[in-house]
């Protein structure tokens, strides 16, 4: 049997059972070593991610989060993010994931007042052409055009109505 | 299966204050909108964070008579200290830089800056009690959450570091003395029941840290899903279970063996008050016989505190705390004995026709 991460022989065989579906995995002594399977405690959910490479698709090995830096990568060795941008960024990665964490992938708890008032403030106008115009600044053409159209549906929502 | 009793909702009402119940805690984790998490962050936005929470902590109203510190202040002995009463996590002790903690002056909340979050906001108290312990909480949060904009996302919840603490950001967790369920061997059967439901079992120290003791840390291990007191409800649900289970473990105990029991316990006793050199490991495992015994009744109900307070005392860092300076392995030990058969000197027979708790 070969690793999962290098082509020497697997001598590791794990096994985690969590939320009663059964995870395996083989590593080499080497790899295991750097995963810190020894302890399986402390296993990062990022060794998770690893179980299945074929589920993940291609594309997604050059995710970077542009806002901090944070590469797909990193998440997956560490298994931390690094913003609220990464978010949006590693969420189809992430998604899969939260499924076999969590209760539940929806929020249910206490929300924060100011966040509510935030994302009215979020789709004001004055906002908005102030994020497009940075971000054409900044040669980010893509957020430039989502934030142009988002833009674009607000004027003609506030022309309807006035 | 063994597990299947955690399922039902116990009937037999526990009654509070439980002894074998020493404290609960509250943790919530809270980012800023706008600046990485701490893990990613440069030094000038860890900076930057540091003096944005600092401030808006001292105005809330359960930390407006509190102690503010800068980790940087800290010598390597305060931080073990902090960590040792459960004021810091182990985390925050390594911090590098720009860590920072208010702890209130009842020391029932600590807010911790820079940790693996932005904001862990922490609030303690005796016994089993996730109502009041809640109620502070979420207020606290409510009041600094007035001045400071956390990064949240109306699917995901608090955006946190790691993933798993999404949602609620909510750890909710109590420190249980389990002695009865280690010494008849159930304990493996316990964690591995309560880990199908989403709880996890700690040591004293949570990650990573043993059992001395018989002292575990009981916590919800998913916090995005479920509403916090569906969560609590649900937790507290199964600490009634363990309960029960400890109690049924101590009966048994003493039905099947009760003569090794009490050899146990008096040995315990022989060991506090004769010892020279003694770990926190051993200890620590003499401490949770004592206060098994006032459990049962075999001791009057002072040494229980007593032994809770020494749980506390005999770790390196509060031997050295007393010490008034930071000492070798070794000369610990030796204190550490000196300190306990000071402690125990006075402590009186057993007295064994006790009614069993």
């Amino acid at each position: 049997m070969k690793c999962h991460h290098c082509d020497s022989q697997a001598t590791v065989h794990l096994t985690q059972i969590i939320n009663g579906q059964m995870h395996k995995m083989d590593l080499c002594e080497a790899c295991a070593q750097e995963k810190g399977v020894t302890n399986p405690d402390n296993l990062s959910i990022g060794n998770l991610l690893d179980e299945n490479p074929s589920k993940v698709d291609a594309s997604t090995a050059s995710m970077t989060c542009e806002s901090c830096g944070t590469t797909h990568q990193d998440f997956k060795k560490g298994g931390r993010l690094g913003c609220e941008a990464c978010y949006h960024v590693f969420r189809p990665v992430l998604e899969p994931l939260l499924d076999g964490m969590h209760a539940g992938v929806k929020h249910l708890g206490k929300v924060p007042s100011r966040s509510v008032k935030k994302k009215s403030d979020d789709d004001s106008e004055e906002l908005l052409s102030k994020e497009l115009k940075k971000a054409v600044e900044e040669e980010n053409y893509e957020k430039a055009a989502k934030l142009r159209d988002r833009l674009k549906k607000l004027q003609a929502k506030s022309s309807a109505s006035a | 299966m063994f597990h299947d009793i955690f399922f039902s909702k116990s009937k037999s009402k526990v009654p509070k204050p439980c002894p074998i119940a020493l404290s609960t805690r509250v943790r919530l984790a809270r980012n800023l909108s706008e600046f990485p998490f701490p893990g990613r962050a440069e030094s000038g936005q860890k900076k930057a964070v540091l003096s944005k929470c600092m401030s808006a902590l001292g105005k809330v109203k359960p930390l407006l008579s509190s102690t503010s510190v800068e980790l940087d202040e800290l010598s390597e002995l305060d931080r073990q200290i902090l960590v040792e009463k459960h004021l810091i996590s182990l985390e925050l002790s390594q911090s590098e830089e720009s860590g920072g903690v208010v702890l209130s002056n009842d020391r029932a909340c600590s807010v911790m800056v820079n940790e693996e979050d932005h904001l862990r906001i922490q609030v303690l108290a005796n016994g089993l009690d996730f109502s009041k312990v809640w109620k502070l909480a979420d207020s606290l949060d409510s009041g600094i959450e007035s001045s400071l904009d956390y990064a949240f996302d109306s699917q995901l919840g608090f955006l946190t570091a790691c993933p798993t603490n999404l949602g609620t950001g909510m750890r909710a967790s109590v420190m249980m003395h389990l002695p009865g369920l280690v010494m008849s061997k159930n304990m493996d059967k316990v964690i591995n029941a309560v880990n199908h439901l989403g709880i996890a079992v700690r040591g004293l120290f949570g990650e990573g840290s043993d059992a001395s003791g018989s002292i575990f840390q009981i916590s919800n291990q998913q916090t995005l899903g479920e509403s916090e007191s569906a969560i609590l409800e649900r937790l507290e649900m199964t600490l009634e279970n363990i309960v029960q289970q400890e109690r049924l473990a101590r009966e048994k105990l003493t039905e099947d063996d009760g003569l090794r029991l009490t050899d146990k316990i008096s040995r315990a006793v022989g060991s506090l008050k004769t010892s020279y050199l003694i770990q926190s490991s051993e200890a620590m495992d003499h401490l949770s016989l004592i206060r098994l015994a006032a459990d049962f009744g075999y001791l009057p109900e002072k040494f229980r505190a007593l032994a809770d307070r020494m749980f506390i005392e005999v770790q390196p860092g509060h031997v050295q705390l007393s010490a008034g300076k930071p000492i070798e392995p070794g000369e610990r030990d030796r204190l550490r004995a000196k300190t306990l058969r000071k402690e125990f000197l006075r402590m009186p027979q057993l007295n064994l026709n006790a009614q069993v708790d």
